[in-house]
């Protein structure tokens, strides 16, 4: 049963298609990703990654195409007719920035409250009876404390906790930004360049934790990235993009040989 | 942060060998300068038209105003150039005297000071004077300007001495103030709450100042309930007047019409503000920064238009009167109540006084303002005030943490119309009468002036921005024309000296680590990201 379970099929993306005007980012894209499962998602510069993952994220609408999300309990969602927010907060799907997005004048144990919102709100009545310190707020919110308390020691922030998220050095930024995402408690990560900027020694960290996040939350990752040791090293099932098509998908060895990923990587021959 | 770094580099070239020599530059700066001002200067300050009797124009000549201006500008140009240069002495020294001088013996002649017609300064005529500037005013603002160059002077003096403003020792220049403004408020807000409290009671309370104090408590809580909206979820809201209008016309129909007395329609009053906040912050919501700003400012416009022009409901520009007073819940405070009724003095053996309402008024705002700010406290602790400072960090990421922006901004646009209503219904039944003259434009930009001079997030510098901002220009009465002026100079000084308001610091909202919560530097009003 537990094997079943490993791969079940968590996102189904058909035949999805995103127009700008006469652009066409993404070009008839199908593909899935599951749970307990990194999926990579790489392509050279401006083959449409960033734009699949705001389309899953519903930063963007897409133009063509289906989004098929089961949530906890098989639940499904369609995101493509869903608002920006509620994939975050039904079909709990989380995702952290190409560029970091944390609240920077906020405290780091700040930001990762601030990401059980829908949770808290719920438990503090929608503020009123917060507002009249009900117990059963406390003790939601001291859950919630020990929560993001929980995924500081794991990220290892915990002596910052009280700072500003903002001025933290970089690479600490970005952890704290996927805890972030994680305390939101999502089904599905999307994670946009997390190594990006990463010394090597913090590239390594990086993937301990998302390989840690895969196997003990059994949730999917879905990964772009540039950083092929990251890329190659951690991802069960890359799918590969070029002028927003796909142009191959496979577990990391099928796609290191396929000549079609050789071709939109390092250019074609011009002899033959 | 970059073009710090840009700047200082900009800096140490000039001061290479191949560096223009600091003196030459800034005696071509200053010719510059004198230049400009000659052309701008001469024909209006020089020649100022009078009307004679008959109606013929004529003129007098002020050409001694002009020689000074085209001396004094040149020279405040020089030493800030020389500044620029790291010549900073010069500049605090002259800068500094200059200020004392011209200040000093400036506002003298305004307050018309015994010794300003006969030591320093011979008023009446045209003999040559001490002091550059025939009218004292003037000198006062060139006093300003010399304690400008004096100011900057000597803080690029205290830069250097630090070793350069790097972006790290900006940063702990921050914390640092932050620090201060937080030990300073948490020792003021006390103080000035057992103040407030006790004024009334002493020898000082005298009627026109606790009615001078019941005006500036009604702007601390305007204050107070504005900076949820532009302190905590980070809304440039221009038209926050519009609500203090609805909440007093909501009184001031309740009581005409129906007969509600003060404590019936407070709530009323207040529920009715926060629906025309729900009501403005539907359209707005995908507006930020700027065009948020601007599609406020023109609510509060239309509110007020609405007002003057809405003859059968609100009376139009002569807006409506004879609005119930406030009474000691139920009991009047009248010479002779009505039949049937004892008055606030028979009750409670006191001798009738007109000043027991002014009292009871005065102790009611301070009510209602600690009530906006209790509730304003409080809020910020609950996920939704957590939210909304989310929202004023970065809206993008809240979206992508399942926030909904729509809710989260609207209950802030309500809450903060909430109070404003509260405050205007308490204006409406101080006044007696209201009229589309109170709500201009001009009171939406005082409260966000009191916001954003007190710094946003302290509960304490709102309210020292309310005293000053509405206090100052009651005390500088005796300025008569100039006040304005004056209050004008004091608040461009305090932007300059104390960009992020006068006591401006951000305290966490939750707390891993045991001891004194961190302070934090405060955030920027109305930043666009």
């Amino acid at each position: 049963m537990s094997a079943a379970a490993a791969t079940d099929t968590l996102l189904e993306v058909e035949r999805l298609t995103m127009r700008f005007g006469g652009l066409i980012a993404i070009n008839d894209v199908s593909f899935s990703a599951r749970s307990r499962q990194i999926t990579g998602v790489i392509g050279p510069n401006g083959a449409g990654k960033t734009t699949l993952f705001n389309c899953i994220t519903g930063f963007y609408k897409p133009t063509v195409g289906r989004l098929l999300l089961r949530g906890a309990g098989g639940m499904p969602f369609m995101l493509e007719r869903m608002d920006g927010f509620r994939i975050g907060q039904k079909a709990k799907v989380a995702r952290t920035f190409q560029n970091i997005r944390l609240f920077p004048g906020m405290s780091v144990l700040e930001n990762l409250m601030v990401a059980q919102h829908n949770k808290l709100m719920h438990a503090s009545g929608w503020t009123v009876l917060g507002l009249l310190g009900l117990p059963s707020f406390r003790r939601a919110e001291a859950a919630a404390r020990d929560l993001a308390i929980g995924w500081l020691e794991r990220i290892k922030l915990t002596h910052v906790a009280d700072e500003p998220a903002g001025s933290l050095p970089y690479g600490d930024q970005r952890r704290l930004e996927i805890a972030r995402a994680m305390c939101t408690e999502p089904v599905l990560l999307c994670l946009d360049e997390p190594a990006a900027g990463l010394n090597p020694k913090e590239s390594a960290e990086l993937n301990a934790l998302l390989l840690s996040i895969r196997d003990e939350f059994g949730i999917g990752l879905l990964l772009i990235e540039h950083d092929m040791s990251v890329v190659m090293g951690i991802s069960d099932h890359i799918v590969v993009l070029d002028y927003g098509s796909k142009i191959a998908d496979g577990s990391p060895l099928e796609i290191r040989n396929d000549p079609a990923v050789i071709r939109a990587y390092l250019g074609e021959d011009e002899k033959e | 942060m970059t073009d710090i770094t840009h700047g200082r580099n900009a800096r140490t070239a000039d001061t290479g060998p191949a560096a223009p020599n600091a003196y030459v530059e800034a005696g071509k700066e200053a010719v510059y300068t004198a230049v400009l001002v000659f052309l701008l200067g001469f024909l209006m300050v020089g020649y100022q038209t009078q009307v004679l009797q008959g109606e013929q124009m004529s003129y007098v000549t002020r050409y001694s105003d002009v020689i000074w201006a085209m001396l004094l500008i040149p020279a405040g140009r020089f030493l800030l150039t020389l500044t620029r240069f790291d010549r900073t002495l010069p500049a605090v020294v002259l800068g500094g005297l200059g200020f004392v001088y011209l200040f000093g013996a400036g506002v003298i002649g305004v307050l018309e000071l015994p010794i300003y017609g006969s030591l320093l300064v011979p008023v009446d005529t045209l003999q040559p004077h001490i002091l550059p500037f025939e009218q004292p005013m003037v000198n006062v603002i060139f006093g300003l300007g010399a304690l400008f160059v004096f100011a900057s002077a000597a803080r690029t003096r205290r830069r250097k001495t630090t070793g350069g403003q790097s972006i790290d020792i900006r940063e702990a220049a921050e914390a640092r103030q932050a620090k201060v403004a937080r030990n300073l408020s948490s020792v003021l807000g006390p103080i000035l709450i057992i103040a407030a409290l006790v004024i009334p009671l002493t020898p000082w309370g005298d009627r026109k100042l606790v009615d001078s104090l019941v005006l500036v408590m009604t702007y601390v809580m305007l204050g107070w309930g504005l900076n949820i909206v532009v302190g905590l979820a980070g809304l440039l809201d221009l038209g926050y007047v519009a609500f203090y209008a609805v909440g007093a016309y909501t009184y001031a129909k309740l009581s005409t019409t129906l007969g509600f007395n003060f404590w019936e329609s407070l709530p009323l009053a207040g529920a009715m503000a926060a629906t025309f906040g729900l009501a403005l912050g539907f359209p707005v919501l995908r507006l930020r920064g700027d065009y948020l700003a601007i599609v406020t400012l023109g609510f509060g416009e239309i509110i007020r238009i609405i007002l003057i022009n809405w003859q059968a409901f609100t009376g139009g520009p002569n807006g409506i009167g004879n609005i119930a007073k406030i009474d000691f819940f139920g009991i009047p405070f009248e010479r002779n109540p009505a039949e049937g009724t004892t008055a606030f003095h028979t009750l409670f053996g006191l001798e009738f006084s007109t000043a027991h309402r002014v009292v009871f008024l005065y102790y009611v705002i301070i009510g209602l303002a600690l009530i906006t700010n209790f509730v304003t406290i409080r809020l910020r602790k609950m996920p939704i005030g957590r939210a909304w400072e989310a929202l004023r960090e970065d809206e993008t990421a809240c979206r992508a943490l399942g926030i909904n922006p729509t809710n989260t901004k609207l209950t802030a646009f309500a809450i903060g119309a909430m109070f404003a209503g509260f405050a205007g219904s308490f204006f409406a039944t101080r006044q007696g009468f209201v009229s589309p003259e109170s709500f201009t434009f001009i009171e939406s930009a005082v409260i966000l002036a009191i916001v954003v001079l007190g710094g946003m997030g302290s509960q304490v510098g709102v309210a020292l921005a309310a005293i000053l901002l509405i206090g100052l220009p009651e005390v500088l009465r005796e300025l008569s024309l100039y006040r304005m002026l004056v209050f004008g100079g004091v608040m461009v000084l305090i932007m300059l000296l104390r960009p992020k308001g006068l006591l401006s610091y951000r305290v966490p909202t939750i707390q891993l680590h045991k001891g004194k919560p961190k302070t934090m530097a405060p955030p920027i009003v109305g930043a666009v990201k």
